[in-house]
């Protein structure tokens, strides 16, 4: 990877407004430049607004936009060194795939310009179609070629909005897998928009959750991860279970929060807020099933008792759902590594996990945002 | 029929499946058949037969008999080719004119008003507008505007674009301006049709992609309306090539004199009907031939 010198994308304080309604909302962002960027949300939250901003398609309502190190923010879209994947393709009716492709690259009055078309279209598995119309496609086929006619300027940013998103599962791997080469060979800097997470944790270097028009956390897939600073970024990204509590004291480094009956303890550095009301938050996958008899290993945070209510098998791991009194449902993820479920519907268990991987959040937030509504999932 | 066809449709044009699903619905076809069979197929007959007819031996001005008499075709020919030929010549020009000034006014109504639906509304109002009074009326009207005294004339005489003694009314440029007025909307509204169905998107791709404003014209823009221009182009040039009351109203029956004036004349002061036949005919072969080339080099066949 490149010396970290000037950043590829800086955003400061853009604020982009339809009306009354903000779509962006005073963003800062610095993107280094060399890395895969991962901006992660919901529907709505303003992704695609901010993309067309950089490639200046919109103009911001206030703000800079810096490419390279240069204010771009009144330059006209045609001056910025950004190439964009359109999330509706945006080819060009009536020209072939192959013209379609030398688009850019005629523009700026390249060599070779054949050579690079074939080997970008090789590259998106459609070296055939190159003297198709772009109505002959496939879906499918169409956002591969909306990948290429980007890709292959080699633009010092390139910015995909959902540029897989109409692929199968398969051909999505390989594409990211094509992405991710081309991003680290030709050292460019991508900016990609994607409403999936793993996607987003699999190839981006840097994840930014956005919500509502502003970023709710940025950092390395891991650390939003394990340490999610917001409700709506620990139910976004993964899942989690948040239990609302009282810090009541402090020991050492650890918090102690009681958490319906129970006292947890929080590491001091995961957590957000130190004092008064928080949402003590803990992954599904972290969490161990104790039944009657067992005893919590040292160092681990038990809460409960409470009944299992839902016990699904999914090969890999088991998923429980327990009801725990006053504090709601928990959902555990337990790997079957010692062959299938080893509790049954209705058992009474306590939940236990290690304190390490307790977060604390601030106690003023609705506890479910972000959360996936199963009802409304497709 | 497939361009009138496209430009209702806004030159999108049925799938070809369609058209081979619509075989069931072939009676459909019929209102149109009968009609055309009355009103064009058998009259071109009887102006084919016309065209070779020769006057009765003695007879009176205006009394003919069939015959094949392909001379008249030359007689004609070497009669009227200048005539001929400057038709196609002011309809050419007239046409680059319409586009010239219809093509920015349908961007303007379809690219830059969209969104804008009562102000789109109000500008295609004022395009058609001129349909709601007469033809030759509008055209009289412009003999007024162009007239020696007039202020077209007065304004070009003061700032020396037109000498003092310099005249409009009875001019090749008359007649060209005339025939630009006149068959400006059929320009407008099929260029509008296809500027209107642009996806902007298209536009922003082009940006995106390092073309200039202009450039994304040339290269987006420019081609996706194609069809509409090719529409536009060939509704103002067929009409105006065959035109004959701009030229009689506003030319000077000389030098301005247009093949239509001179089928006009034949026909109806003359009494030379083989001859208005004949030069009827050429006229209808020539532009025949011409707009099958024209579309051909278009090379928009498949987008009408
Ligand atoms: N031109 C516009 N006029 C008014 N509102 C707009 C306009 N463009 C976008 N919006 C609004 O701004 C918000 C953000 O839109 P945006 O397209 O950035 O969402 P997104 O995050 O890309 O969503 P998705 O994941 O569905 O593509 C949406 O609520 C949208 O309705
Ligand atoms: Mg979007």
């Amino acid at each position: 990877m490149p010396e970290v010198t000037t950043p590829a994308l800086e955003l400061m304080s853009v604020t982009k407004s339809f009306g009354s309604f903000l779509a962006v909302d005073d963003l800062d962002l610095t993107i280094p430049a060399g890395s895969f960027f991962a901006l992660l949300g919901p529907s709505g939250c303003g992704k695609t607004t901010t993309l067309r901003m950089v490639a200046g398609l919109e103009q911001p309502t206030s703000g800079t936009v810096c490419i390279g190190g240069r204010d771009v923010t009144g330059d006209r879209a045609h001056r910025r060194p950004v190439n964009t994947v359109f999330q509706s393709y945006a080819l060009f009716p009536h020209l072939t795939i192959a013209d379609n492709v030398a688009f850019g690259l005629r523009r700026r009055r390249q060599h070779d310009v054949d050579a690079k078309v074939k080997e970008a279209l090789d590259l998106v598995e459609l070296g055939h179609l190159g003297e198709r119309k772009p109505t002959q496609l496939s879906g499918g086929q169409a956002q591969r070629v909306a990948l290429a006619r980007a890709i292959v300027n080699r633009p010092e940013l390139l910015l995909l909005d959902e540029p897989l998103g109409a692929l199968d599962l398969k051909l999505r791997r390989q594409m990211q897998l094509e992405l991710k080469r081309i991003q680290t060979e030709v050292g460019l800097t991508f900016v990609h928009v994607t409403h999936d997470q793993e996607e987003a944790m699999t190839m981006a270097d840097t994840v930014a959750v956005m919500n509502k028009g502003k970023i709710e956390q940025m950092g390395p897939p891991e650390e939003l991860y394990s340490r999610p600073h917001t409700a709506f970024v620990a139910n976004f990204l993964g899942q989690s279970n948040l239990a609302p509590g009282q810090v009541v004291g402090r020991e050492g480094d650890l918090l102690l929060v009681t958490v319906g009956g129970a006292t947890v303890k929080v590491p001091v550095d995961r957590a957000v807020a130190t004092t008064g009301s928080v949402l003590v938050g803990v992954r599904p996958e972290k969490i161990g099933l104790l039944i009657e008899g067992q005893e919590p290993s040292p160092n681990h945070n038990v809460v409960g008792p409470g009944i299992v209510t839902d016990v699904s098998f999914t090969g890999v791991s088991t998923q429980y759902q327990v009801e725990v009194e006053h504090l709601g449902t928990f959902g555990v993820f337990s790997q079957n590594l010692l062959g299938g479920a080893t509790v049954t519907l209705g058992t009474k268990v306590r939940l236990a996990w290690s304190q390490e991987f307790t977060f604390g959040l601030d106690g003023d937030q609705d506890a479910a945002e972000g959360a996936a509504d199963l009802d409304a999932e497709p | 029929m497939s361009l009138l066809a496209g430009l209702g449709a806004g030159g999108g044009g049925p799938a070809p499946k369609e058209r081979a699903r619509g075989a069931g619905h072939r009676w459909l076809l019929a209102p149109g058949l009968v009609y055309l069979t009355v009103f064009f197929i058998v009259p071109v007959g009887a102006l084919l037969a016309t065209s070779l007819y020769v006057p009765v031996p003695g007879g009176e001005l205006g009394q003919y008999q069939p015959a094949l008499h392909w001379q008249n075709y030359v007689d004609a020919l070497s009669q009227f080719w200048p005539q001929l030929v400057r038709s196609f010549v002011f309809a050419a020009i007239a046409t680059l004119a319409c586009l010239a000034i219809g093509y920015p006014m349908a961007y303007v109504i379809a690219v830059r008003a969209r969104g804008r639906s009562l102000l789109q509304g109000l500008l295609l109002v004022l395009v058609i507008a001129p349909f709601f009074t007469s033809f030759i009326l509008r055209t009289i009207a412009w003999k007024q505007i162009l007239a020696d005294e007039g202020p077209v004339v007065a304004a070009l005489r003061f700032v020396h674009l037109l000498p003092p003694d310099g005249r409009l009314t009875a001019t090749a440029f008359a007649v060209v301006c005339g025939l630009t007025y006149n068959f400006l909307p059929f320009m407008v509204l099929p260029v509008y049709a296809s500027l209107e169905r642009l996806d902007p998107r298209m536009l922003e791709a082009g940006a995106d992609l390092y073309a200039s404003p202009v450039t994304t014209f040339r290269t987006v823009t420019w081609p996706l309306s194609l069809p509409g221009v090719v529409g536009g182009t060939l509704l103002v040039f067929i009409p105006a090539a065959g035109d004959y009351v701009n030229s009689s109203l506003l030319g000077n029956n000389t030098n301005t004199a247009m093949i239509g004036q001179v089928i006009d004349a034949r026909f109806f002061k003359v009494l030379d009907y083989p001859t208005a036949s004949a030069l009827s005919v050429v006229l209808m072969a020539a532009i025949l031939l011409l707009v099958a080339g024209y579309v051909r080099r278009a090379g928009t066949e498949d987008l009408l």
